[in-house]
């Protein structure tokens, strides 16, 4: 391993810590903020799964009394899916991959001893957290939280408590959470990007940098448009709300037999200032798993991955033309007719770098000497459940076919493979890959195959059923189905439920491993993958300042595997030239 | 566990494909103008996207049963040709799909949204409000009297807030709760909402338009078969928006002539 040692202008610019408060409560060290989004996430992604339960259960049996709830009425039905989905997208798809592990991640991928405005992320965790915290208190304020899904649609989000339980204070705490969380996202980008500029070690090119620290740097520089607008648009939802304005509330409107004395605002200017964030939202969940599936399949494939140029490019078209697409969600809303078609265009041209991506993880795959660990499982199966819900997008992308899928289960079919599915694959894959160096001890493999396995066939059971009920007509966000309409779709939502309830169920096993590992897990050796990059340069856990004074030089490439070598068949990014 | 797991992906693949095939789930019978050419692009879609779907998963299962079975000492190999064919394929096989996909599909689209409204077709206005749809054909004037939000009454019966002392044209419209209409004739509705976002769908006219509270959205159709169906809200827009539902029944000439003239007389 080739060192220097460290000059004056590198060091750490901010001391180790001495004290519980700021070595875990409020601290600086990038690592200690990526757990803590981590387990931020642990936490969200447990609450909204129970959330998915109740609303399983209820659509399954829609008259039997749900365990702490009761019968579920319509209203707690989307007042469970409102929240459900909020939590899902932003506290745990945007906050597991991009902010928990790219945090912990990112500075040892390029060799620095922290985020230059270490500060500014402690702040961003805090602001995430806070953001969390306000969400969740809907639960407590009387009428309980919003019912207007996660996208918010005004005027139903806008118009106040009038048009729906939970449409008082529990909105306004939705669109004050979104603002929050919005605005820890901003810092967290900010950081990443200057992390991957400015904070590269010697002979680190951008070139060098492993997969998924460029998905991190693209997933930033979306970021940091889209919650931009987000904010903004929470701010007016905001004072709409509560400042008497009007973007979002035309003249005229009759809620509750009271008429509104708004005037002036437009409905559809909330849906394109949404989807303009939450088509790339979609991506700052997804492309971080490209980069990982992209980092961790090189190292169990024990080759490099194929076309490594292209798969950045891939992941850099797809960053650019995901600001190019939002109006596809609003083909039928009442937009120009004419206009789907300037958005369908892009919106399957964007499947071409996706196919591509898809086509160079199996090419990597081939003739390959796979090790069949859990981490390269849930790489394999990211890859399966990836295919099946990027296809399922041909269909929405088309208006002419989105006139008869739009708002079914087709769609909640499509975006929970694509979106959900493939995010979390890519997280568990992480989460075993880099446990290890993380808590200096490994997970056992037998439960993660365990988990793999049974959580593989769970999501088909549970998502792919879903195609069927939309081509069926099955309209999504319905609290129930009477026997006369779609009365023939129960026996599948009766599956679906058992299936999500099992599904659930074997996370069980991952979170029992997940905590017997971190504290009775076999030791960890500093490298245990034989892996190239550079947090496997260093100790497990890494200590406080990353690299122990070292500044590293770097001469080799991100994936330089299969290759003969004193340490085997890898070169460490680290090895001498 | 390689192979289990090749197992799976193929036996998913084989099973889930095959209930597709079987249309086991499926659209309902279309009775609408555009409806075929709708059906059509779905299903040259979904052929599309199933061989792609078929031929990638098991792509995947073979590679991995096959790698499972390497033996350790040989040397790892190489994709034939790198990147370059897949990238090839890929722009090529998806551009082409694209560019068929999007050339017929906007021509169903602009027949469906944008093509011209037939002179002779029936209007109809709509209100969607939470929770219910009201239909309002114009009578024997042929003009539609004009809503006046501040007298939405619906306790009194004026859904839309019309006007009837003051204003001529609103004394002969009929209001129903459903929507009739006679087969084979073009219909033109004009929708608008009366507090949220709602919308209009029928899997039967594979149609589906949303309500947008401010603008007054047209929305032209024609049936082809006589039949009774439901008219759904597909837009989140309250807590009982899982029972915002009313029925469309298409009729013979005759059989809607004469229920107007009952609709007008019960007024």
């Amino acid at each position: 391993m080739t060192t220097v040692s460290t000059p004056p202008t590198v060091a750490h610019h901010h001391g180790p810590p001495t004290t519980f408060i700021s070595k875990y409560v409020f601290s600086t060290d990038h690592k200690v903020i990526g757990k803590q989004y981590l387990g931020l996430a642990l936490v969200a992604v447990t609450t909204g799964m129970v959330l998915s339960w109740y609303m399983r259960f209820h659509l399954a049996f829609p008259d039997a009394k749900a365990p702490g709830l009761g019968t579920i009425t319509p209203e707690q039905y989307l007042q469970l899916m409102t929240m459900h989905g909020t939590i899902m997208v932003f506290f745990v798809l945007t906050t597991a991959p991009f902010a928990g592990f790219g945090n912990f991640f990112l500075p040892l991928h390029t060799g620095a001893e922290d985020m230059p405005f270490p500060h500014f992320n402690m702040m961003s965790f805090w602001v995430t957290l806070t953001a969390f915290l306000v969400l969740v208190a809907a639960f407590v304020v009387p009428e309980g939280p919003p019912l207007a899904g996660w996208t918010a649609y005004a005027p139903l989000s806008a118009v106040g408590s009038g048009s729906g339980p939970g449409e008082g204070t529990g909105q306004t705490l939705w669109a004050i959470s979104i603002f929050i969380f919005c605005i820890g996202q901003l810092l967290g980008a900010l950081n990443f990007i200057c992390t991957v500029l400015d904070m590269r070690t010697k002979g680190l090119s951008l070139a060098r940098l492993p997969y998924v620290t460029w998905a991190w740097f693209i997933t930033s520089v979306i970021g940091l448009i889209a919650f931009s607008v987000l904010s903004s648009a929470c701010v007016l939802l905001i004072l709409d709300r509560v400042a008497g304005t009007s973007f979002f509330i035309p003249a005229g409107l009759v809620v509750n037999d009271r008429v509104l004395t708004h005037a002036g605002g437009s409905p559809l200017l909330w849906q394109h200032l949404f989807w303009f964030f939450g088509h790339p939202e979609v991506y700052i969940a997804i492309l971080p798993g490209f980069g990982i599936i992209s980092t961790i399949l090189p190292a169990f494939a024990r080759k490099p991955l194929l076309g490594p140029r292209v798969m950045i490019g891939c992941m850099a078209a797809i960053g650019f033309l995901s600001y190019t697409v939002w109006g596809h969600h609003m083909f039928l809303s009442g937009m120009n007719p004419t206009s789907a078609m300037g958005f369908s265009v892009p919106t399957l041209i964007i499947t071409i770098p996706a196919t591509i991506a898809t086509l160079l993880w199996l090419g990597t795959l081939y003739g390959s000497k796979y090790r069949f660990t859990t981490a390269g499982l849930f790489c394999l199966g990211f890859i399966s459940v990836f295919i099946t819900g990027g296809l399922s997008g041909f269909f929405l992308a088309q208006p002419s076919i989105d006139t008869y899928l739009h708002a079914t289960y087709f769609v909640v079919a499509h975006f929970h493979f694509v979106m959900a599915v493939a995010a979390i694959f890519g997280i568990f894959a992480g989460t075993y890959f880099w446990f290890p160096k993380m808590f200096g001890r490994m997970m056992n493999e037998t439960l993660g195959k365990w988990h793999f396995a049974l959580t593989f066939i769970g999501v088909y059971a549970v998502f792919m059923p879903m195609h069927y009920l939309g081509l069926a007509g099955n309209v999504r966000r319905y609290s129930s189905f009477p026997a006369e309409y779609m009365g023939q779709a129960l026996p599948l939502h009766k599956w679906i439920t058992i299936a999500a309830l099992f599904t659930g169920a074997v996370q069980l096993i991952f979170l029992y491993n997940l905590i017997r590992s971190r504290f009775a897990g076999e030791q960890a050796p500093d490298n245990p993958w034989e892996a190239t990059s550079l947090e496997w340069s260093t100790q497990s856990p890494p200590p406080w300042d990353n690299f122990g004074g070292r500044h590293l030089v770097v001469s080799h490439g991100p994936d330089e595997y299969g290759v003969q070598s004193p340490r085997g068949d890898y070169i460490m990014q680290t090895d001498p030239p | 566990m390689a192979k289990l797991f090749a197992a799976l992906v193929a036996v998913i693949t084989i099973v889930s494909t095959g209930i597709f095939v079987a249309r086991t789930w499926w659209l309902p019978p279309d009775i609408s103008v555009v409806g075929p050419s709708i059906d059509s692009q779905l299903v040259e879609t979904m052929v599309a996207a199933g061989v792609l779907f078929v031929v990638s998963q098991l792509t995947l299962a073979v590679f991995v049963w096959r790698v499972s079975d390497e033996k350790k000492e040989r040397p790892i190999r190489r994709f034939p040709g790198g990147a370059t064919p897949l990238v090839v394929l890929a722009t090529a096989l998806v551009g082409v799909e694209v560019l068929t996909l999007s050339l017929v599909g906007s021509k169903i689209w602009y027949n469906t949204f944008l093509a011209p409204v037939p002179a002779n077709a029936l209007k109809v206005d709509v209100q969607a409000g939470q929770f219910a749809f009201y239909f309002r054909y114009p009578g024997p004037d042929g003009t539609f009297g004009t809503p006046h939000p501040d007298k939405i009454d619906e306790g009194g019966g004026n859904f839309f807030g019309l006007d009837p002392a003051n204003d001529i044209d609103a004394r002969d419209d009929i209001v129903t709760a459903e929507l009739a209409v006679p087969v084979n004739r073009p219909v033109l509705l004009t929708m608008h909402a009366k507090d949220v976002i709602h919308s209009f769908y029928v899997p039967e006219l594979r149609l589906q338009q949303d309500f947008v509270p401010g603008l007054v959205i047209p929305l032209h159709f024609t049936a082809t078969q006589v039949a009774k169906t439901e008219i759904v809200c597909t837009q989140l827009c309250g807590l009982g928006h899982y029972n915002m539902k009313t029925y469309l029944e298409v009729m013979s000439q005759a059989d809607f002539d004469k229920w107007l003239k009952d609709q007008a007389a019960a007024q």
